[in-house]
Formats: structure tokens, C-alpha cells, sequence
């Protein structure tokens, strides 16, 4: 019984991993499986429901509702990928110092971490985003300042029972650097869980995006984003559905394979994550 | 016990000053002027000369921030560019209506996630189970302007049973929607907590020895187990109310629902930058508020978890 669990959640495990490979295979290869230019307007052709020569229909301007859903493939995953990475780093080493150091230092970060956390965070979004020049840098930005809290805190909790170990203090009796027991000793230590948490920050970073395109925070016009492809179209929810529906689904796809990967790894791992 | 509240809420001091201290640095960061940017556009002279006597903008940066925290300490978010009505009698205004919403939203969230998470609890694995799951997953991946249209398209333009946007004079009908959307989220996070820990509770040794005692499965599921399972329930239930700020922004929007979260966005829209400014540090305050009468409210009820924080602490 435990064992064809077992294989069942590691099938989970796969499937997840395809999509997400197949996700950014559709970004990396946008410009050779879009069968259209996802800027050119086509003013003959507007408003067009799904047919055989554009499968998902055509929007107010006659653009082709699949090919920038495939395009808003890549502002998607570059801001949800990139915007992880880089919030991971930040609150790892945030982490690490806080939770190491212990004492007054942790105080300070603590207090810096609960700070963030304090926050609505799509309003602390909003707040940073409008003072911001728009774009996608701006974004992956905004969703660090965001996101890296929760990271650290994680991080920092995971540190504090690690340090306890008799490897670190090991570590410590060979004249080991601080540095050297955090970078090299403590820091392998959280690898899994990184994993983890970052494929479920993904998921929200990719929710959150969306959301700020979808108030026009995000990437600017033309060039297409899903949640503002669902914003700009919205007053033509009665007659012409597709515009809204397809690119809305392609965020909850998204998202959905994302934080299945998340949840998939963390039952292989037996680790419980929360972020 | 008295120890324990008084530090909880003396936490909170340093988090709204390090909050405050945020938005004042969103205000200086604000394209133009942080004197203009509070006043409004239509603002007479005088007024003008006078904030910039109390903001000091020639000051230091932490005297001018003294100033900005007297400001707020008399109510005072500037001026809308737009209407030239001060922020916080329009958020004063507004605010009951996104509480109705969140309400609505909690008791949405809270009935639907429990009833999916009994349902998938009773028999793991089940086609109930599988259902619940892709109902959950779903839920907590769907964006919420998405969830909103869809309702929209569904239930106003395919069935026509429900009204599209606004707000009815009070009308409950109004409500249904957007509660939904902005609940469902939560609900399936509460679908699955509910869940997990009721197939925990349902192992345990007093369970069976109740099904031995021929006790109907209803009642060992509602008396016996669900007793149990309600504090990880009633956590998220509390923490998720907070939350609800978030998707406000976004539900409001959609169905033209007229509380904090749509004159946020109207803000964002017209780039009326005291209004935004004024929502998110409102929105930040509520937040902190909430939480914090949350974990007052469980450390009262729970002295575990009081003990916990403690530790923490």
C-alpha cells in the first residue's frame, strides 16, 4: 500500500516537472510555435470567436488570442522564476545571519522580517509599484521586496535548530569561519526545503503578477501579460468570452502546476513546508 | 496571562512605526512634490505653506518624519488630486462596505471549506475525495479577478440570476458574488486543513471506540471529531480574515463594489497618490490590527498557543 503510494506521488511528481518544463519551452520557443505575430493588428478580423485559422479567436484589435497568450508565456515565468530566485537569495542570507548569529542581530532582523510581514502584501505592491517607472524589472522588484520575508523566516527558523548540531559545532572546533559554517556547512542543510519553497513561491509570485497587470502595474501594453489581456478586455466578457477566459486559464494552469510541483516534492521529501 | 497580552500588544508599536515609516518613504519616493503629493493639487497657498512648515521639508529627513507621523496622529492623509476630498472621511466612508464584503467572504469561506473538507475527510481516496481535491487545488490557484469574471459570465449572463456589479441599497443578493470570490481562496485552504485534520482525528483511539459503541457516523464526525479538529480550523479561519485586504482590491474592482479596495484602484488608475498611499497605510494598519486581536482572541482561548508565542517571544 505505502509503496504504490509512493509511486503515485512520485508520478505526481513527474507529471508536474513535464508541465513546468513544458511551460518554459513554450516561453523559450515563443517565437517558432506562435502562429501569429501576438502585436500585428488585423482589422478585418476582430472580435473573431475561436476558429480553425485562429484557435482561440482574435481580440478587439484582431490580434491572435493564442499567440500572446503564448508570448505572456515568458513575462510570466521570467517574473515568477527570476523574482523567486532572487527573493530566495536575499531572505536565505537573512536567514542564515539572523538565525546563526542569534542574540541582538536576530532581534534586528526579526523585527525587519516581521515588518514585511506585516504588510497586505498586494498593497504594499500597489504602494512600491506606483512610484516605480512601470515594467518588468519594476515587477520582479516589487515582488522581491514582497516575498523575501517569508523566506527569511523560514530559513531563519531552520537555522536555529540546525546550529545545535554537533556537526556545527564540529565545524566550530577545527577553526571553521563564521562564514565558512554558514555558507558551506548550514547552508546545504536547507537546499531541499529551498526547493520546495521556491516552486510554491513561484505559484504565487505568478498569482501576483497578474494581479498588478491586471490593475496596469505590471508590464506595459503591447506587449502582452495574462492578467492584463484579462483586464483590458474585461467590458467584452458578454460577447466575446475568449478574449477573458483563455488567458485567465492559462494563469490558473500555471500557477496550478507550479504549486503541484511544490506540494508533489514536499510529500516525496516528508518535509513540511510552509510559505 | 496578563503578561503574555500586554507584550503582544506592546509588539505591535515598533511593526506600526516601522509601517508608517514605509509609506513616508513611498511619499518622498513620489514623482513631484511630497508637500503637492499630501495637499492635493487644489490646495490654497496657505495650506500649502503650512504643511511645509509641519512637514519640514527642508529638515533632516527624521524631523520631517516626525512631522508626517503628527500629521497622521490628527487623521490627517491629504487630499484627493481628483475630488479634493480629504482621504480619510472618503476611507471612513468606504470602509464598512469592504467589512460587509470580508464578513460575507468569511462566512462563505468558512461554510464552503468546511463542508468540502468533511466531505473529502469521510472517505479518503474516494471520488468525493478526488473531487474535493481538484476543487481545492484549483480554489487556491485561480487568480480572484478571473474567479470574478467567471461568476460573472455564469450566473449574470448565462443563467441571469444574480446582478453583475454594484451594490444594491443593502440588497443580500449584491453580496452573494463577490463574497464567493473573494471567499473561495480561503475556503480551500480551509478545505484542506479541515481535511487533514479530521482524517488525523478520525484514527484516534476514542473515535473507534465511539463506532464500537454503535454511536450514527454524523455524529462522530460533527460531535466527536470536528470538536477536535477546530483549532488548526478557527486559526486559519481568523488569520484568513486579514487576508481578505488583499483580494479586496481585486473583488472590489470588478463588482464595482464601493469600499477601500476600488478607491484604491480608481487611485492607481487616475494616479491619485494620496489615495493610494492612504489605502495601503490604512490596509496595513487593519491588517495588523486584525492579526493581532486573532492571536489575543486564541491566546485567550488556547493557552497552548499563548505558551507558544511565548517561547517565540
Amino acid at each position: 500500500m505505502t509503496l504504490l503510494k509512493k509511486t503515485q506521488k512520485n508520478r505526481f511528481f513527474y507529471y508536474s516537472l513535464a508541465f513546468i518544463s513544458l511551460f518554459f519551452l513554450i516561453a523559450i520557443f515563443a517565437p517558432l510555435i506562435a502562429p501569429y505575430d501576438p502585436l500585428a493588428i488585423d482589422l478585418d478580423h476582430i472580435k473573431e470567436p475561436p476558429s480553425s485559422t485562429h484557435l482561440l479567436g482574435t481580440d478587439t484589435v484582431g490580434r491572435d488570442v493564442l499567440s500572446r497568450i503564448i508570448y505572456g508565456t515568458r513575462i510570466s515565468l521570467f517574473v515568477g522564476v527570476s523574482a523567486t530566485l532572487l527573493s530566495l537569495g536575499f531572505g536565505l542570507i537573512i536567514g542564515l545571519i539572523s538565525g546563526y548569529y542569534g542574540g541582538k542581530v536576530d532581534m534586528f532582523f526579526t523585527m525587519i522580517i516581521d515588518l514585511f510581514l506585516a504588510f497586505p502584501s498586494l498593497l504594499l505592491a500597489i504602494g512600491i509599484s506606483v512610484v516605480l517607472p512601470p515594467g518588468l524589472f519594476s515587477v520582479t522588484f516589487v515582488l522581491c521586496i514582497v516575498g523575501w520575508a517569508s523566506f527569511a523566516r523560514l530559513f531563519r527558523g531552520m537555522v536555529f535548530s540546525f546550529k545545535e548540531n554537533t556537526f556545527v559545532d564540529s565545524a566550530r572546533a577545527i577553526g571553521c569561519s563564521n562564514m565558512r559554517i554558514m555558507f558551506i556547512h548550514i547552508l546545504p542543510h536547507c537546499m531541499p526545503v529551498s526547493l520546495i519553497a521556491a516552486s510554491l513561491k513561484v505559484g504565487s509570485f505568478i498569482l501576483a503578477e497578474s494581479a498588478l497587470s491586471f490593475l496596469g502595474l505590471g508590464v506595459q501594453p503591447p506587449t502582452p501579460t495574462w492578467g492584463a489581456m484579462v483586464s483590458l478586455n474585461r467590458c467584452y466578457l458578454p460577447s466575446a468570452p475568449w478574449m477573458i477566459l483563455f488567458p485567465g486559464l492559462a494563469i490558473a494552469l500555471a500557477v496550478i502546476v507550479f504549486n503541484s510541483f511544490g506540494d508533489a516534492s514536499r510529500d516525496m521529501m516528508g518535509q513540511d513546508v510552509k510559505i | 496571562m496578563k503578561h503574555y497580552f500586554f507584550k503582544r500588544i506592546f509588539l505591535v508599536i515598533p511593526t506600526m512605526i516601522g509601517v508608517t515609516f514605509i509609506t513616508f518613504i513611498l511619499l518622498k519616493a513620489l514623482p513631484g512634490d511630497p508637500v503637492q503629493g499630501l495637499a492635493g493639487e487644489r490646495t490654497s497657498l496657505e495650506t500649502i505653506k503650512r504643511l511645509k512648515k509641519e512637514l519640514g521639508t527642508e529638515q533632516p529627513v527624521l524631523i520631517q518624519y516626525t512631522g508626517y507621523m503628527k500629521l497622521l496622529f490628527r487623521g490627517e492623509l491629504g487630499r484627493s488630486y481628483y475630488t479634493n476630498r480629504k482621504v480619510t472621511t472618503d476611507i471612513k466612508e468606504k470602509l464598512p462596505n469592504t467589512i460587509k464584503l470580508a464578513v460575507g467572504a468569511m462566512i462563505f469561506s468558512t461554510l464552503a471549506g468546511l463542508l468540502l473538507g468533511i466531505l473529502m475527510a469521510v472517505a479518503p481516496g474516494s471520488i468525493w475525495d478526488r473531487i474535493g481535491q481538484v476543487i481545492s487545488v484549483s480554489g487556491i490557484s485561480i487568480p480572484v479577478f478571473f474567479l470574478g469574471l467567471l461568476f460573472i459570465y455564469l450566473f449574470s449572463f448565462v443563467f441571469q440570476v444574480l446582478p453583475p456589479s454594484g451594490m444594491g441599497n443593502g440588497s443580500i443578493l449584491f453580496l452573494i458574488m463577490p463574497a464567493a470570490t473573494l471567499g473561495l481562496n480561503s475556503s480551500a485552504y480551509l478545505a484542506r486543513i479541515t481535511r487533514s485534520s479530521l482524517i488525523e482525528i478520525l484514527s484516534q483511539p476514542y473515535i473507534v471506540t465511539a463506532k464500537a459503541k454503535g454511536v450514527k457516523k454524523s455524529s462522530i464526525i460533527v460531535k466527536h471529531a470536528l470538536k477536535n479538529a477546530f483549532i488548526p480550523i478557527v486559526t486559519l479561519i481568523g488569520l484568513d480574515f486579514g487576508s481578505y485586504l488583499n483580494g479586496s482590491v481585486l473583488t472590489e474592482t470588478i463588482f464595482g463594489w464601493d469600499g477601500i479596495g476600488r478607491y484604491a484602484v480608481e487611485g492607481i488608475f487616475k494616479r491619485d497618490y494620496p489615495v493610494i498611499l492612504g489605502c495601503v497605510l490604512v490596509g496595513a494598519i487593519l491588517f495588523i490590527l486584525v492579526n493581532l486581536v486573532v492571536d489575543l482572541l486564541y491566546g485567550f482561548f488556547d493557552p497552548r498557543i499563548r505558551h507558544s508565542i511565548k517561547d517565540e517571544i
